[in-house]
């Protein structure tokens, strides 16, 4: 009895002891940790409003509740699937266009002996990623609509002039090679990155074999590159069905609406601009659902090969 | 680590030194298009004569942009926003990082995880917006600093930063009867400067550049930052020139001043801050 109350006494004295040294730290935490509570966590509550009839007057709580109803709408609505089915297809493009070239270019400029260019050349292609998409957007109607530069270039050709920003089809390429023109410079350095931190020996190695520079590039360099390839993959993939808002808001126009109207700007438009706030956080929540999903699936692939995870 | 100067090497070299050139020069296009186009005179962009470099040089469409009570008030606000916004955002991210960055604080471990959910888990804008609302921040400026003011990836970055200083450093100045917030400010901070400039500047960037927010929760235009004033007249031309309608080319030129009046912070920035923003992403490049 008495050996166990000096065993609290002197458990009570550490924890003293350990506030007096530590209280400020804690003390630093508060603000932080307030927002977090009230700004992160406390929205994420809000999700129940999918599961209600939402009235702005009753407010989240009382509205009443009408169980899946909004997602059967959701899920029966051709808008749904057609924002589904552009997200999906414009992310697709991106990984298609804008994943490998930054690979290639980084490989070769890496290759290149003039330090003077590749410091050149790094840091104008990273210029445009500070650029937001309200003025690329306004750059690229500048640059490609009927009466823009390219259009004049292509009809002083004796060519007809081409609708880059009314036909679906067409606007979706100027959508990805705008996002690459944006963020390769970014990626370039990523990869970069990664190619300094190899290990050069081995290339000089297979030089002194008689692999030839495609070889050596083939056999050696991107195999040590690899893993941060595979990475970056596998993360692009998980994010597959997520989209930024301002890129698609920005880029599009009424009159491809039928190609840019993705998750991001039908939540918005059917929430915010037509006040459905019920039905756009059903589409939401959907949407993190599925990314969660696709996140914790690519974590756990590379988690498999072998890799460092993200989580 | 090739042959120096063998004949196929040099070809290399220059062939893929000229392609690099080229495609540099090619990315910039754009950016020298709109350039030009704000200094050409209405005549020669009406003639669709102006390339990349600007014919019939003229400032009118600046005198013009400026004289827009608008735009420049709109300029001027964001500013002042982008400089308010990242000295929060800063404050917020070191006090989180600075007790996280401690191995043995009790409690720690779960605060960090809760940061880390909130990475994956975004409940959407509208019950972000719920939320906002019920603060009663809509249409205030605080609607465009609060919801944003930690970003839970730039505080493990700072995170990883403060642990890579030497514990000693963190034991010296324990001995000599510093205190955590003395600590903080004196040995820690100026030791990570470089890391702190990065992060301040993807945070300006980022309050520079964003709309969505701007787009969700303000309603009144004297609180629209200059990106908002520039999707209007960036979206008003866009429409009229795609449907084949009779545009105002002097406003063309207005709005290539506005646009790269809007650039300008970051292009006169950039040559300065390219380093450290090299070095920020690195940094999250090795994490992941």
């Amino acid at each position: 009895m008495d050996k166990r109350r000096k065993a609290e006494i002197r458990k009570g004295k550490k924890v003293r002891i350990y506030l007096k040294n530590n209280w400020q730290l804690y003390a630093m935490l508060v603000i932080p940790v307030i927002y977090l509570i009230l700004f992160k966590y406390k929205p994420m509550l809000g999700v129940v409003v999918a599961f209600k009839k939402f009235n702005i007057y009753q407010g989240i709580w009382e509205s009443p509740w009408i169980g899946l109803a909004n997602f059967k709408e959701a899920f029966s609505s051709k808008d749904f699937w057609d924002a589904l089915k552009n997200t999906l297809m414009l992310n697709i493009g991106d990984l298609i266009i804008g994943f490998p070239i930054p690979i290639f270019l980084a490989i070769f400029l890496n290759e290149l002996r003039s330090n003077k260019i590749r410091k050149f050349t790094q840091t104008l292609l990273y210029l445009p990623n500070f650029m937001s998409w309200v003025i690329i957007s306004g750059i690229a109607t500048q640059l490609l609509s009927r009466s823009g530069l390219v259009n004049n270039i292509i009809v002083t050709l004796g060519f007809e002039s081409v609708p880059f920003l009314s036909n679906t089809s067409i606007w979706r390429f100027v959508y990805w090679f705008f996002g690459l023109w944006q963020s390769a410079g970014y990626s370039l350095i990523v990869y970069l990155a990664a190619l300094m931190a190899t290990d050069s020996s081995l290339g000089e190695a297979a030089y002194i074999d008689g692999a030839t520079r495609l070889q050596r590039i083939w056999y050696v360099t991107i195999p040590q590159i690899s893993s941060t390839i595979t990475v970056l993959l596998i993360m692009q993939v998980g994010r597959l069905v997520s989209i930024s808002f301002d890129r698609p808001y920005m880029m599009g126009n009424t009159l491809v609406r039928g190609a840019s109207n993705v998750i991001s700007t039908y939540v918005y438009s059917i929430g915010l601009s037509s006040g459905r706030f019920d039905f756009a956080t059903a589409i939401g929540l959907f949407q993190t659902i599925v990314g969660v999903v696709l996140v914790l699936s690519a974590n756990g692939i590379i988690k498999k090969l072998g890799q460092e995870g993200i989580i | 680590m090739s042959a120096v100067n063998s004949r196929s090497e040099k070809i290399f070299q220059i062939f893929w030194s000229t392609f690099f050139i080229v495609i540099t020069f090619v990315a910039m296009v754009p950016i020298l298009r709109v350039i030009a186009v704000s200094f050409s005179s209405k005549d020669a962009i009406t003639a669709g004569k102006v390339m990349i470099f600007p014919k019939g040089f003229n400032t009118e469409a600046y005198r013009k942009a400026f004289r827009s009570g608008s735009f420049v008030n709109a300029f001027g606000y964001s500013i002042l926003l982008m400089f308010g916004a990242t000295a929060i955002n800063l404050i917020m991210t070191i006090l989180a990082a600075y007790p996280l960055s401690k191995k043995n604080l009790i409690g720690g471990n779960i605060i960090m995880t809760l940061f880390v959910i909130t990475m994956y888990l975004n409940p959407g804008i509208i019950p972000e917006y719920l939320n906002v609302k019920s603060f009663k921040l809509i249409d205030t400026v605080w609607a465009l600093i609060i919801p944003g003011a930690l970003s839970a990836y730039n505080m493990i970055i700072m995170c990883n930063a403060f642990r890579g200083i030497d514990q000693a450093i963190y034991d010296a100045a324990r001995i000599d009867g510093c205190s955590e917030f003395r600590t903080l400010i004196s040995i820690t901070l100026p030791l990570v400067y470089p890391m702190i400039a990065t992060l301040g500047l993807f945070y300006a960037v980022g309050r520079w550049n964003g709309i969505g927010d701007v787009l969700y929760y303000i309603n009144s235009s004297k609180y629209f930052t200059v990106q908002m004033v520039l999707k209007q007249y960036v979206e008003a031309v866009k429409v009229s020139v795609e449907e084949g309608l009779m545009t105002n080319l002097l406003a063309e030129n207005i709005k290539a001043a506005s646009i790269v009046i809007s650039m300008l912070p970051m292009l006169l920035v950039y040559p300065f801050v390219q380093k450290f923003f090299t070095k920020g992403i690195m940094i999250g490049a090795v994490k992941g």
